[in-house]
């Protein structure tokens, strides 16, 4: 794997006058796991939302390796190799466990392509080994607008595993989880972040705690501290930031 | 076929409609030749049942092309009339240049709206369609084009839900207003008629009837089988989690303006394939064909008879319109007001139409 960086430098986003992100740098490194917290309207979506092309910078570079991700839409950018986890798990609930994850399965994906699509033996096992490492074989036809919460959260991380991006951006796994579903998702998560890069956003600092990853700590949309889990924690900007002053 | 499908066996209500579906089509198979035998025959079908399912076959088939298009991409059109129009127009086009010089002024190339209009010569856009195969071929290219490129304009620009189906309305409209011109050179209000023959056969006897009408039938079937195959492989299944959650698929690096248009296209074809089949069998067409209501009708059918469903498109446009049939004779006054209350009752109650009903009771 060549490995690529994640690179933000003095990325400004503007709506209406509101500055969802003010001159913010970040840089991830191949294979590096990164938390970013922060308070409610730090920027931390907005920031996900430029990485993966929903929202364009007002100023600012964003790049992927040698790619200008400023350029690029949606789609181009999940095939560079950069896959989303959204906060509201956004699972197609017509089709069945085991078609979401065939639809995200790495193939072309033109419409002469998929209407010529034969799932190979090879694709079915990578299906079938999905399922078993997200808790859903048991679930495989069952149309996913049926599943709970938590499993519709895993089938989305399953279907991240089966799309294999290089960079992940995972926004909020947690959130509405019971302390069991919580585990199960951390140890989901940790298994991917040993072969990817990843990027989570997280409000949960017990949680960012167990990642054991260096911390990014945003605040109306620029960076306010970096560095480990104790080290952001101690930092006075912080403190007064999340305690109030 | 899709290796998931596999794995379930069909249901009985599955095996129940593909009976119901293969009995029906035999159904229809037998009606022109059951027309045959003498009226007091108890089996005998009438001319105009004849006629009038030939017709409802056609709309079979726009349904079918709309519930590609809406059903399954998720894309609502409230102008699938207008490629329906187009398709039947440079239908009518190839008719009227086999007039030749039996019409009634016999000029021997001009229609007679040309000559009555005071044109000189054929305007450009009115050369080749002479030939049968390229007029064929226009049939299907004209409403193709004209998709894509709205397609492309509305797509690109994500232009979705009711924005888009306004678009769709407006374009009929337009075109409306446009075809009821007469500088259009399309015979303005009064359109085409008064065809005498298509492929060397007279239109007005029986065997044209009946030739016509299985060959509607047969497209009907084709493009049954069509949809089918296009729905049950994966691009089926992109354009269903399209229309679910179109943002979401963009993020699995699918191109969903590709695809959206890839479906419209095809649907547009569709619905031109069946306006060049309908023409020749009512005899005329004209800018009427393009009011946005017909359009509309047009969703009501597909909402009836189920979205998402194949079947359910195609029982939509034949209970809808035998509906129609009965109640535009028995009590024409009421026609539009079932329609109107038709699709509320259906929206409110059975948003799964008639085959949603039919799958409760296979339960």
């Amino acid at each position: 794997m060549k490995g690529r960086r994640l690179y933000l430098d003095g990325v400004s986003v503007v709506f209406d006058g509101f500055r969802a992100l003010n001159n913010l740098a970040l840089v991830v490194e191949p294979g590096e796991m990164r938390a970013v917290i922060g308070p409610n309207g730090a920027g931390k979506t907005t920031m996900m939302d430029v990485i993966t092309g929903k929202t364009r910078p007002t100023a600012g570079i964003a790049t992927f390796g040698d790619s200008d991700l400023t350029r690029m839409d949606e789609a181009a950018i999940a095939n560079l190799g950069i896959g989303r986890k959204f906060q509201k798990p956004t699972v197609f609930d017509a089709l069945t466990v085991f078609e979401n994850l065939e639809l995200a399965l790495k193939a072309p994906r033109g419409p002469i392509a998929c209407l010529r699509w034969i799932l190979s033996g090879e694709g079915r096992t990578r299906v079938e080994e999905v399922m078993t490492e997200t808790g859903l074989t048991d679930r495989a036809q069952d149309p996913a607008g049926i599943l709970s919460h938590g499993q519709r959260q895993w089938l989305e991380i399953g279907m991240l595993m089966m799309q294999d991006p290089e960079l992940l951006l995972v926004d909020e796994p947690v959130a509405g989880m019971t302390d069991a579903e919580t585990e199960h998702t951390a140890a989901l998560l940790a298994r991917i972040a040993g072969k990817h890069s990843v990027v989570v956003v997280e409000h949960d600092l017990e949680f960012v705690r167990a990642l054991g990853c260096r911390v990014t700590v945003l605040h109306e949309g620029s960076v306010l501290s970096e560095g480990s889990i104790d080290h952001v924690q101690n930092d006075p900007r912080v403190v007064e930031v999340y305690l109030g002053r | 076929m899709s290796a998931t499908a596999l794995d379930t066996p069909p249901s009985r209500l599955r095996l129940g409609l593909r009976a119901g579906m293969i009995g029906a089509v035999c159904l229809l198979a037998a009606f022109p030749v059951l027309n045959q035998l003498p009226e007091t025959h108890a089996l005998h079908v009438s001319d105009f049942l004849v006629s009038v399912s030939g017709k409802w076959i056609c709309y079979a088939i726009l349904a079918l092309s709309l519930d590609l298009a809406w059903g399954y991409a998720g894309i609502l059109s409230l102008g699938h009339g207008a490629f329906f129009a187009l398709g039947g127009y440079a239908m009518g086009m190839h008719l009227m240049r086999l007039i030749g010089p039996r019409g009634v002024y016999g000029h021997p190339v001009l229609p007679d709206f040309m000559v009555f209009l005071g044109y000189r010569e054929l305007p450009w856009y009115w050369l080749g369609f002479d030939n049968v195969a390229f007029a064929m071929l226009m049939v299907l290219l004209v409403p193709g084009v004209l998709a894509l490129v709205l397609g492309w304009l509305c797509f690109r620009s994500r232009i979705t839900g009711v924005y888009l189906s306004i678009i769709t309305q407006a374009m009929t409209y337009a075109l409306m207003l446009a075809f009821f011109r007469n500088d259009m050179g399309f015979g303005g209000n009064n359109g085409f008629t008064d065809f005498k023959e298509l492929l060397g056969m007279p239109l007005n006897t029986g065997a044209a009837r009946a030739a016509l009408f299985y060959a509607s039938l047969v497209s009907l079937v084709v493009c049954y089988l069509l949809c089918r195959w296009m729905t049950a492989t994966k691009y089926g299944r992109v354009l269903t989690a399209i229309r679910d959650a179109e943002s979401r698929v963009r993020f699995l690096g699918y191109d969903v303006t590709r695809h959206k248009l890839f479906a419209f296209v095809a649907s547009a074809m569709m619905a031109g394939l069946a306006g060049a089949l309908y023409v020749p069998q009512v005899g005329i067409i004209n800018p009427g064909e393009f009011s946005p209501g017909n359009s509309i009708e047009a969703v009501v059918w597909v909402a009836v008879g189920g979205r998402g469903t194949l079947v359910g498109a195609v029982l939509g446009a034949f209970s809808v319109n035998g509906l129609k049939t009965w109640l535009t004779s028995a009590a024409p006054d009421l026609w539009l007001f079932v329609l109107g209350g038709l699709f509320v009752a259906v929206t409110l109650f059975l948003p799964k139409g008639l085959i949603g009903l039919l799958q409760g009771r296979g339960k």
